[in-house]
């Protein structure tokens, strides 16, 4: 039988692959009895990637009800091979957080608190201000007379925390837009 | 990286320099360490003694923003010992290329300078050329124009005596790394360069990385196993976001972004497709209209027709020689010139040098949107210490941003690696994915276009706009598919299936690809290629660790870039026991090569460096704005007042913004007598946004410090663990003392400099844990990049009387 490492290690956490030990003569039930009460027993494995530095390491996620319930390095993956740096370790932390933003957030100009808004009032409102900004601001041609359909006074920052799929979009609506002020962390 | 992550482990030497790769790049330093207990020698060449230097076979300290001095004093080492890889040099450098007799340099200066501008012209930085217009060539390397000798007699000033002088290394030190290194100039050995932002963050940024180039030219080790030149890439998805040119001066793919000089597409395409005459070079960009094309294709759809130019004139153009980025950016924003934007994943009022000038200009804004997974300095600026809310007129928007693990897509590594992540739970409360927000906006601010009058509604209304947020559907446009029927290589693809490579490209409207380097990712064959978790190699790909069933790289999967060097013309591998590819049969086996082509020696082949124009490594650089050949120059605030290389102190076309804020210290300024430096921690991503709400990486590291050397510390009477006030022209920032031999003074021009070091992620959102570091360092940088000089400026420290920012 040819078992990847994360088999391995998965069969010897469940206690199923003990053989060895059993026909030692060793007690194999209280083994079990901790394997069924691991936290990651019975839950569902999902392969992600470290969010942080571009050595990408995998990650296999354990998740149980819907939710996140440990998060430990990819052993099959090679070029990480299980390990995680302190970062890559405090995954399940970060993603359980309770200092995470879970709704949307509005500040009034001169206003002193946040307020909670909904999705359809945020989005619709931003939407209002980029037409008002563009409409105002576009600059059809440049001093010369040469066609330049910048939008100046827009500005798009970031990121690298997104994924190619969000990146090709958010450049894509950027240049539709006009805007030429665009940069991002490859700069800093 | 030309190379990967794995591919470490077959460097016989490790030059690690401008990087601190075992504490921010912890899990590569597995590798260094497979190739350091395989015999290979690491060295860490950096002003602090940190884990990575714990671990190396030596650690070398120098002041920071000497890299090229010291590097350039290898060169010389190389070039004088004759430890250079001739045969590699000779056939696949531009060494033997003979230098138009126009080009010059006298005491700092290239020729064709304008100090009106700070810029060069850059036309006499040329090759003389033969009547059929190829560059004219003396293989011998005798020719007393050719780039060996221009190279040979820029170096010569390069003595060990000037460098150990201007770089605090003592001459044992500096012998000791160039021999080592040096070692690696023969066919069967190979020496890796590790870099990150230690060398890109100067105002010499982009020479740092080229004086690594040559020496890894000189030395034959570009292509090979365990060789080439390799950034270590920090954020999380910065490779393949740079793919993507979230940047103002490109489009995905690397391609310029059109100018207004380039009116129509033939304008573009004339300025921007290089042509060589000679038919052994492959010169690649030669492709780049289909590129192009293609791109048009994926952003207008069936807008995008030979008769509208493929929307191309609907494309913003920029002004030559203007620069909107960050530096810019915010001084623009400074003034009031710049009115709404969109902050994604990002803490510029932490991250940006100058911080006190960018938190000030974000006040100038009338509203702002915000996507984070955390309040962060920069969502949470209007009520910043020392602000008043009611004085402060923007509207702030912060939108909750899923994390990794709560969506799905792609992301690319370090090593070019595309890998995608799946979905493990839900985001929190009402959080969406980035690729949510900015579908779902865009299909709003479309429907105010529809529904209303509006400027040049054109671009946004013509747009290929998905309805709905998916991944695999935006995947597969990066990807990119076929807008009619084609037949290519024999097999018939219908319109709306994916394309199978870019070489199935097309510039006549038949195929549309967001990103002609990610075609073949995904195709009608074999599916999502970011998907595979296959192990399979062969015996020869097994020895050098490359997986090439496992996930895909760009470009065509080919993992070791330029490999096609790592043989010999007649295409047997210079180093067997490591072979990158091999010709065998009548075709190629081992990586996927750069090309097809059958070897050079069958008279059918092209050379190896497919991306330059004449196909060869480029010792003399012409590309550059600010020099052929890197040349030493200090950094903007300098504790020396000349060098020994030249009359010019500073890089001669370095870019700033100057303002009422942007003050700087003159070279040797008295007032500030220490050199700063910048970095990142192990436990700490950053700006630190993310990483200060992580309760156990906060534990780990809870406050900012300086690390200073106890021989300053002690002329300052500090004591471990005092606070201080570190203050430089532009700003005061309180940190704790942390006295510590990582530092060493360094011995330069006859006296002693101190440098001192300090992180970067803290910030006043989370309390009692200091603010910017940022508040420091100054709003200049590289010409060619822009990127800002973080790792070099000039500050005092003093003990504090008492404590503010940290008491918060
Ligand atoms: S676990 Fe550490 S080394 Fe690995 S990707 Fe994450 S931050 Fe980088």
């Amino acid at each position: 039988m040819k078992m990847s490492r994360r088999d391995f290690l998965k069969a010897t956490s469940a206690g199923i692959a003990c053989f060895g030990l059993a026909q030692l003569g060793f007690d194999l039930e209280p083994l079990r009895a901790y394997g069924a009460r691991l936290k990651i027993s019975g839950a569902k494995e999902v392969v992600s990637v470290c969010p942080f530095c571009s050595v990408s390491c995998h990650v296999v996620a354990h998740v149980k009800d819907g939710r996140l319930v440990n998060v430990e390095g990819d052993p099959d993956y090679p070029i990480n091979e299980g390990a995680l740096c302190a970062k890559g370790a405090a995954i399940l932390s970060l993603t359980n957080n309770p200092h995470r933003v879970t709704k949307p957030l509005y500040r009034a100009p001169f206003g002193d608190t946040w307020e909670e808004k909904d999705w359809e009032w945020v989005l619709d409102r931003i939407a209002r201000r980029v037409k008002d900004l563009r409409d105002r601001d576009f600059l059809p041609t440049n001093g010369r007379g040469q066609r330049v359909n910048r939008l100046e006074s827009l500005f798009s920052l970031g990121t690298s925390h997104m994924d190619n799929e969000e990146c090709a979009l958010v450049h894509q609506a950027m240049r539709m837009l006009g805007v030429v002020h665009m940069d991002h962390q490859a700069r800093i | 990286m030309t190379n990967h992550w794995i591919d470490i482990k077959n460097a016989d030497a490790i030059l690690i320099m401008g990087s601190n790769a075992a504490e921010h790049h912890p899990i590569s330093f597995k590798w260094v360490l497979e190739a350091k207990s395989r015999g290979a020698v690491v060295m860490h060449v950096d002003p602090k003694f940190s884990r990575t230097s714990a671990r190396s076979t030596f650690h070398v300290p120098l002041r920071s923003g000497t890299d090229i001095a010291f590097l350039g004093g290898m060169i010389h080492h190389i070039l004088e010992n004759g430890n250079y890889f001739k045969d590699y040099v000779v056939h696949y450098t531009n060494a033997s290329f003979i230098v138009s007799d126009s080009y010059g340099f006298r005491n700092g200066l290239f020729s064709g300078y304008d100090p009106r501008t700070s810029s060069y012209d850059r036309s006499s930085w040329s090759f003389a050329v033969d009547a059929q217009g190829r560059v004219r060539r003396d293989p011998s390397l005798r020719h007393p124009r050719c780039v060996f000798q221009l190279l040979r007699e820029h170096y010569t000033r390069y003595s060990l005596e000037k460098v150990a002088d201007i770089t605090g290394v003592s001459r044992e030190n500096l012998l000791r790394v160039y021999e080592a290194y040096a070692a690696t100039g023969v066919p069967d050995r190979a020496g890796t360069i590790l870099y990150a932002l230690g060398w890109t963050q100067h105002t010499v940024g982009v020479q740092n990385i080229r004086a690594a180039a040559i020496i890894q030219l000189l030395l034959g080790n570009i292509g090979m196993a365990g060789g080439g030149i390799n950034a270590l890439r920090g954020e999380p998805n910065v490779q393949g976001s740079t793919d993507h040119t979230l940047l103002y001066h490109l489009v995905p793919g690397y391609m310029s972004m059109p100018l207004a000089d380039w009116q129509t597409l033939e304008d573009y395409n004339r300025a921007n497709t290089p042509a060589s005459s000679d038919p052994q070079s492959a010169n690649w960009w030669r492709n780049k209209p289909k590129y192009l094309v293609s791109l048009l294709k994926g952003w207008f759809g069936e807008h995008a027709t030979r008769e509208s130019d493929f929307g191309y004139s609907m494309l913003p153009k920029l002004e030559r020689g203007e620069d909107y980025s960050y530096l810019y950016l915010f001084d623009r924003m400074y003034q009031g010139l710049i009115r709404g934007g969109f902050i994604f994943g990002l803490n510029p009022a932490n991250s940006v040098p100058n911080s006190n000038k960018v938190r000030k200009a974000l006040d100038n804004l009338d509203w702002l949107v915000t996507m984070d997974v955390h309040h962060t300095e920069t969502t949470d600026n209007w009520h910043r210490p020392g602000v008043d809310p009611a004085a402060v007129k923007t509207e702030v928007f912060l939108l909750p941003s899923a994390h990794r693990l709560e969506k799905e897509g792609s992301v690319t590594n370090s090593g070019r690696w595309l890998l995608w992540h799946y979905a493990a739970v839900k985001p929190p409360g009402r959080a969406r994915s980035f690729g949510e927000m900015i579908v779902d906006l865009g299909n709003r601010v479309r429907k105010l276009y529809r529904s209303e009058p509006g400027a040049y509604p054109d671009p946004i209304l013509k747009a290929s706009w998905p309805e709905g947020y998916d991944a695999d559907e935006v995947a597969r446009r990066i990807n990119g598919v076929f807008t009619s029927d084609k037949v290519v290589n024999g097999r018939r693809y219908r319109k709306g299936n994916l394309v199978p490579g870019f070489g199935a490209l097309s510039d006549d409207g038949s195929t549309s690809c967001l990103n002609w380097l990610y075609c073949g990712s995904y195709t009608q064959e074999e599916g999502n290629k970011a998907k595979r978790r296959d192990p399979r190699q062969t015996p020869m790909q097994a020895a050098i660790g490359l997986y090439p069933n496992w996930a895909w790289c760009w470009p065509l999967n080919r993992r070791i870039l330029y490999n096609r060097a790592s043989v010999d013309p007649q295409g047997r591998p210079f180093h067997p026991s490591k072979a990158v590819i091999a010709w065998e049969e009548g075709s190629w086996v081992g990586d996927v090569p750069d090309g097809g082509w059958p070897p050079l020696s069958s008279g059918k082949g092209k050379h190896p460096f497919i991306m330059t124009v004449h196909g060869f490594g480029q010792l003399f650089g012409p590309g550059r704005v600010d020099g052929p050949f890197p040349e030493h120059y200090e950094p903007v605030e300098t504790p020396v007042n000349r060098h020994p290389f030249s009359g010019r102190l500073h890089n001669p076309c370095y870019k700033a913004v100057t303002g009422d804020l942007d003050r700087l210290a003159a070279p040797a300024d008295s007032r500030y007598p220490i050199v700063l430096t910048t970095y990142n921690m192990t436990e700490h991503w950053c700006g630190g946004g993310e990483t200060r709400n992580v309760p156990n990486l906060l534990e780990a590291e809870p406050q900012l410090y300086v690390e200073m050397s106890p021989e300053l510390a002690e002329e300052k009477g500090i004591r471990n663990g005092d606070p201080v006030i570190v203050e430089s022209a532009r700003g005061r920032v309180e940190a704790i003392a942390m006295v510590t031999v990582r530092m060493r003074p360094l011995r330069i021009q006859g006296r002693i400099v101190h440098e001192i070091g300090m992180p970067f992620c803290f910030g006043w959102t989370t309390p009692g844990c200091g603010d910017a570091t940022n508040r420091l360092t100054p709003s200049v940088g590289d010409p060619n990049t822009s990127i800002p000089e973080f790792k070099a400026c000039l500050v005092d420290v003093r003990k504090a009387d008492r404590l503010e920012e940290l008491a918060r």
